[in-house]
């Protein structure tokens, strides 16, 4: 294999890996804050992303992506306070089974407000055709804004979460719900905050990789189980790490192809998380100390 | 921490397992003098091979109302019954049964892949209902099966007008792409027994998942092996993707696409990357640009403007391989002077010079497909519209 294949491969990796990361970001937040796994957030891309796709016909395309964003955020907190609130006796697997309904109900209901067409949203720089090339390597520019924007979440999401109180007090939430509750923390909210914020990234998620993968309206599954399998392989409820675990089964899968059919990279991406499951069951990235404090 | 991963990961198997899909039921019909004629329809309505079912269900619909209104077939009425099997072939065997042994219908339209034709191919042999697949695998009616027909072109005619352009461009060396569908498998097929008869050696051959959001894997692994041409087989959306990733890797070699490309919407899928993409495909999306003369042109123009006037989108050749399916049906009702499934049958069989919209029938005994190898054109796409391809 020559070099600018190698790169070829690489790149195309990173293409693949940075939805994977991106998509794994909104599962963190959720578990952070509650300890579940909303299995809505593959819905709540593509709610984002079509949202967007109709916004664009009348808008331009930054105003579209941001009302996108907070149709959905909005979208989050309606689905916080009309069924996850409600429910008395809340155990973990009870809220996980309602989040699979939810996701359900959505794709339903997106099927009948956008019908069973493919959409996608324009490329946000250059066109179809346009490539960046590097190390004698094409990508599409778009693949530079997914990375992007990834970093931007992450980054911020990692502030808010240490450095204000709101945050502070999501974090608190999980940790111990009551002793946060003995320390003022109006726990429900925090929950309903989560749910919001999720369904938010999950939207500019949905908007910004609408491009590459393109938008129909059951497609919110397969994204969001490669989004989950990524966020246990970097170790739940880390942003950072899932970045770099997506970015790691993307280029483990293009290296898969590059020697063996390409049937075999779905196979190869499961076995690692198998081991992972094994052998480091909090995660790649996780201290060990930190997830046996959260398992407890 | 282990519970709550097994309840996570069952969570998971459940979410993959219960997609449901909307069932559409179609319109009850008025109840006429004599009894209506049923005539059940299995499209995958939604699911990935929507773009095939959609407009299929809504061509059958559109034929049957129009047929109806001018008072039908033999003075009845026939009773569509549409069903969605959202593409999965197991979906459409139960459909199929509750087709047969429920409503007793004299015929059903479809199903819209390959893979689903095939599952229920003995199902309606065993419970002697016609069937008229809307699918492109030659296998649905290789080996023949006496109450099984199909109305799109064969699989290897594409292949051999795929292998006859290139032979015009002197391409030798090629990478195959397929899904990993029962069409994809199909082509798959074809292409790798008719490639050394016609000189072209298959240097990559490789099978992606039909969900797939990215190709750029394995067309690194087609761009190593230095190929001049790339076919892609499939009918699921990554028919666009396959384009935008080949400009986006530079691969700068001819791609040529199945008869399973004849959707306008793969084209705007992948904006200008679809440029210069050459397929084998029916006459219907160059319809005005046939000339006066051509024996299907009255036809193709009538069918597009019904249909794109009423529901305010671009026609597609799977739409038409729905009209012809009922087309062929009603045809074979008249000429039969009855709807009883033996009748009818032999009367499909007999059919000559049918003029639908993939080209003219003409059925035997041996052929339940009727179609010859001058129903293809080859097409490709200019400034992202579909045109008749010359070198």
């Amino acid at each position: 294999m020559d070099f600018a294949l190698f790169v070829q491969y690489a790149l195309s990796g990173i293409t693949v890996g940075s939805v994977y990361a991106i998509v794994a970001i909104g599962f963190n937040i959720i578990y952070c804050t509650t300890g579940i796994i909303n299995f809505a957030q593959g819905e709540f891309l593509i709610v984002g992303a079509m949202t967007a796709i109709s916004l664009a016909q009348v808008a331009p395309l930054p105003v579209a992506i941001l009302g996108a964003v907070l149709i959905t955020t909005a979208l989050g907190a309606v689905v916080e306070l009309v069924f996850i609130r409600q429910v008395r006796n809340a155990s973990v697997l009870r809220l996980i089974i309602i989040t699979i309904g939810l996701s359900i109900v959505m794709r339903e209901v997106m099927l009948h407000i956008w019908d069973e067409q493919v959409r996608s949203l324009p490329y946000f720089t250059g066109t179809e055709v346009s490539t960046v090339t590097i190390l004698g390597a094409h990508i599409s520019p778009q693949v530079l804004w997914v990375l992007g924007v990834s970093a931007v979440i992450v980054a911020a999401l990692t502030l808010f979460f240490r450095c204000t109180t709101t945050g502070r007090a999501m974090r608190a939430c999980a940790d111990d719900r009551m002793a946060a509750c003995l320390c003022g923390v109006n726990d429900r909210w925090m929950v309903t905050l989560s749910f919001m914020l999720s369904a938010g990234i999950g939207a500019l998620a949905g908007c910004v990789v609408s491009p590459i993968t393109q938008t129909q309206y059951d497609m919110g599954a397969p994204l969001a189980i490669k989004g989950f399998t990524v966020a246990i392989l970097g170790g739940m409820g880390n942003s950072m790490a899932a970045v770099a675990a997506g970015l790691f089964l993307g280029l483990l899968e293009a290296f898969v192809v590059s020697v063996l059919p390409s049937s075999y990279k779905e196979v190869a991406a499961i076995v690692v998380l198998l081991l992972i499951l094994v052998f480091r069951p909090s995660g790649l990235f996780a201290r060990r100390d930190v997830s046996a404090l959260r398992a407890a | 921490m282990q519970t709550r991963l097994a309840a996570i990961l069952g969570g998971l198997i459940l979410a993959c397992v219960v997609p449901l899909s909307g069932c559409k039921k179609s319109p009850e019909a008025p109840a006429p003098e004599a009894a209506p004629i049923k005539v059940g329809a299995i499209f995958s309505v939604t699911g990935p091979a929507s773009f095939l079912g959609a407009p299929e269900a809504k061509t059958v619909q559109m034929f049957a109302e129009k047929l109806n209104q001018s008072g039908g077939v033999l003075g009845r009425k026939i009773e569509l019954l549409v069903r969605d099997s959202g593409g999965s072939p197991e979906k459409a065997i139960s459909l199929a049964k509750q087709l047969i042994d429920e409503e007793k219908v004299l015929a059903i339209l479809g199903p819209s892949t390959s893979g689903e034709s095939l599952q229920i191919k003995s199902i309606c042999q065993e419970g002697q209902t016609i069937l008229l697949s809307c699918a492109a695998a030659e296998e649905i009616v290789v080996p023949l099966a006496s109450y099984v027909f199909k109305t799109p072109q064969k699989d290897s005619q594409a292949a051999q007008w795929i292998f006859n352009t290139m032979k015009d461009l002197g391409i030798t060396k090629i990478g195959v792409i397929t899904s990993n569908t029962g069409f994809g498998k199909g082509g798959k097929t074809h292409l790798e027994q008719m490639a050394p008869a016609n000189g072209v050696e298959i240097l990559v051959n490789e099978v992606y998942e039909k969900e797939a959001t990215d190709l750029t894997g394995v067309l690194t692994k087609v761009k190593g092996a230095g190929v001049q041409a790339v076919v892609n087989w499939s009918i699921e959306p990554a028919q666009g993707i396959v384009a935008k990733n080949m400009k986006q890797i530079q691969l700068d070699v001819p791609l040529f696409q199945s008869h399973g490309y004849g959707n306008i919407k793969y084209v705007q899928g992948s904006g200008e990357a679809a440029n210069g993409t050459i397929f084998p495909c029916g006459r219907l999306l160059v319809a005005d640009s046939l000339p006066a003369n051509h024996p299907q042109k009255a036809l193709l123009t009538e069918y597009k403007r019904d249909y794109e006037s009423r529901y305010n989108e671009d026609a597609s050749t799977f739409g038409g391989h729905a009209y012809d399916a009922i087309l062929i049906l009603t045809e074979a009702i008249k000429k039969a002077g009855s709807a009883d499934p033996k009748a009818v049958r032999d009367a499909i069989e007999n059919l000559k010079g049918v003029v639908g919209t993939a080209g003219v029938f003409n059925f035997s005994a041996q052929d339940h497909n009727g179609l010859g190898l001058d129903a293809f054109e080859m097409l490709t796409v200019k400034d992202q519209k579909f045109a008749i391809y010359q070198k």
